[in-house]
């Protein structure tokens, strides 16, 4: 087995603001071995983006705190490292794909400007003309002409800042690249250019991935594992295999592949799952998903589940006991 | 873009026309009449009525309106009717000081009002934030000829240190800059300190930090320049309105100022003046909003391909 890249025990990140405590990630453990692949999948408001945010720690100032619980990324610690510190990792080791690509890019810098840029904070031994020849390459390498480096954002499409972001992210090499929803912005045919782009150069660099997304159908294409988020914990974790072709799963899960339409059965309507994730502000007792799960037992209510681990497959479920 | 510099300026031309036909019809509708006003109050009507007739001030209002516009479109705005002299050498000569004392306030204004503002977003809350908010607080309730009396007594007749009066050098200027600076400075504060705030939340300052750049290089390269645009716009109106004279400012410390000349001018009825420095303003502010907007394009590339297309 690979060297792990990163290693998350037991995070708890919690967003404080005057009215209320949001319990964002709540005792997250995750691992990540180097060049894979890990998609992390739920719903809007599970805590991917949070725990994202924390791996770079990034998270708003004064209002987001990581809590409890480690962050160890290539040997570093990042819940104890500084300001100072982290400004070298950033870019440079760990860099992030943002959601919103028609946001994320500074419309009074060039675009190539802004891929020089974190080459000039992290390859100081580059002179000019190398960073320049560099900047030419990563926009060939995503599929741009290196000679639109000289334009500013707004005259991009949506496709093409999003393909930016990803030359941004990319420009260093990172071991590890946080995807947040990299896709979600753009329409379908566009999306699969990206996503196929983002598979080949993870393989070229041998880059590992975090994957975050809510489309199922993205992670059983690009990635090796996946884990399913619910309420700030990873509920259930596994191979794309096992999640996918697997018979043992959460209910959570089943819930989400029941609401995916397929199109080989006949069937009326779609299954969605019945009512909404818990209130982060006031999550309840026991399991999180109790409240919406067709399998509730007395026990779930009141005691929080443990984890089973089948080989690959691990499930926080008391049906599994 | 030079097309577009052209345009604006062919389109001051009906602007100022509408200017000042608008200032003419205003002083003649006002009561008063400038020949009694010149002659005084003891001067027979016989001669008051010789002075109108020779003034042309018994001709009809759209003829005397038109022979108005012929002389000027000639290069003739008529001569003041108190001094005898032309308006235009008039203007002149008490323009030097008005722009140096506006050229002045601007440049405290911006020396002084963007860092501070920009310190205050950064960091927000803090009690550098609280004392520049306390200050601009005070800074606004204080009015300028009080502001500008303290100053006098202190600088100029405790300490010595500047005059309190005149034009002659640029030390005469020091105390009056500072007062006409005071005010528009607590407003430039705020809309620094306001507009950087939103820029330093917006998602490309988050990807910034994402690619490891510290807090200098975001303020610096990533967060001003997009801050820039409102400051800018401040600035330039408030440049433009100092040109158009200071009249508290010049009366507190005396100097012979074009506020000071116009308010005399409205007083005297003397038409000829007061369409001048009007409309004389009001070329200052439609060239002081163009250069602002050409700023804007060298700030923001957007704006470039839009003006460019025009």
């Amino acid at each position: 087995m690979a060297d792990k890249l990163l290693e998350i025990k037991d995070l708890n990140v919690i967003y404080e603001t005057d009215e209320s405590t949001v319990y964002a990630v709540n005792g997250l453990n995750l691992s990540i071995n180097e060049g894979e692949t890990l998609g992390l999948v739920g719903e809007t408001g599970a805590g991917k983006t949070t725990t994202a945010l924390s791996i770079m720690k990034l998270l708003p100032e004064k209002i987001g705190l990581i809590k409890k619980g480690e962050i160890i990324l290539d040997d570093i610690n990042v819940t104890n490292a500084t300001e100072h510190d982290m400004r070298l990792l950033r870019g440079d080791t760990v860099s992030m794909i943002f959601q919103d690509p028609m946001t994320s890019l500074n419309p009074t810098l060039t675009v190539g400007e802004q891929i020089a840029e974190v080459l000039e904070l992290h390859k100081k031994d580059m002179n000019k003309e190398q960073v320049q020849k560099r900047v030419e390459e990563i926009l060939e390498l995503v599929g741009l002409p290196a000679e639109r480096k000289s334009e500013y954002p707004h005259q991009f499409s949506g496709g093409m800042k999003q393909r930016v972001v990803i030359a941004i992210a990319l420009a260093c090499e990172p071991k590890l690249l946080l995807a947040d929803e990299p896709t979600t912005a753009l329409d379908v045919t566009i999306q699969a250019q990206v996503l196929e782009m983002m598979k080949e150069l993870k393989d070229k660099l041998n880059t590992a991935m975090l994957l975050i997304t809510h489309d199922l159908g993205v992670v059983a294409e690009t990635c090796d594992r996946v884990a399913i988020m619910y309420a700030g914990e990873i509920i259930e974790l596994g191979t794309v295999e096992d999640i996918f072709n697997g018979n043992k799963h959460h209910p959570y899960t089943d819930g989400l592949f029941g609401s995916l339409p397929d199109l080989t059965k006949k069937t009326r309507r779609l299954s969605p799952i019945e009512g909404l994730m818990p209130d982060p502000t006031d999550l309840p007792s026991g399991c999180p998903f109790h409240t919406r799960c067709n399998k509730c037992m007395d026990i779930c209510k009141t005691e929080k589940p443990k984890i089973t681990v089948d080989n690959s497959h691990m499930i926080k479920c008391h049906l599994f006991k | 873009m030079l097309k577009y510099i052209l345009k604006r300026i062919v389109m001051m031309v009906p602007v100022i026309i509408g200017i000042s036909f608008l200032i003419f019809a205003i002083m003649n509708l006002t009561p008063g009449d400038p020949a009694r006003l010149m002659l005084g109050e003891s001067a027979s009507n016989e001669d008051v009525e010789a002075l109108r007739e020779e003034m042309g001030l018994n001709d009809n209002f759209f003829v005397r309106y038109f022979n108005y516009l012929k002389g000027a479109v000639q290069g003739d705005f008529g001569v003041s009717y108190r001094s005898k002299v032309p308006v235009f050498n008039e203007l002149f000569s008490r323009f030097p000081s008005t722009l140096k004392l506006a050229f002045g306030a601007t440049v405290i204004m911006v020396v002084i009002g963007i860092p501070v503002g920009v310190i205050s977003a950064v960091k927000q809350y803090s009690i550098i934030d609280n004392i520049s908010l306390f200050s601009a607080f005070l800074l606004t309730s204080m009015p300028a000829f009080w502001l500008g009396l303290m100053l006098i007594l202190i600088f100029a007749l405790h300490l010595g240190w500047f005059p309190a009066t005149g034009v002659d050098g640029f030390i005469n200027f020091v105390l009056p800059c500072i007062t006409l600076a005071a005010a528009m400075l607590a407003s430039l504060i705020r809309m620094t300190r306001s507009s950087m705030l939103e820029v330093i939340r917006q998602d490309y300052i988050r990807t910034a930090k994402a690619k490891g750049a510290g807090e200098r290089r975001l303020i610096m390269k990533h967060s001003l320049r997009n801050a820039l645009l409102p400051v800018i716009t401040i600035i330039g109106m408030n440049f433009a309105s100092m040109l158009g004279g200071t009249m508290i400012i010049e009366s507190v410390f005396a100097m012979p100022g074009l506020g000071t000349m116009t308010i005399t001018a409205v007083r005297m009825k003397d038409t000829p003046l007061v369409i001048a420095s009007v409309v004389f303003v009001a070329i200052a502010i439609s060239l002081m909003n163009l250069l602002v907007d050409i700023l804007y394009t060298y700030i923001d590339p957007r704006l470039r391909t839009q003006y460019s297309k025009r």
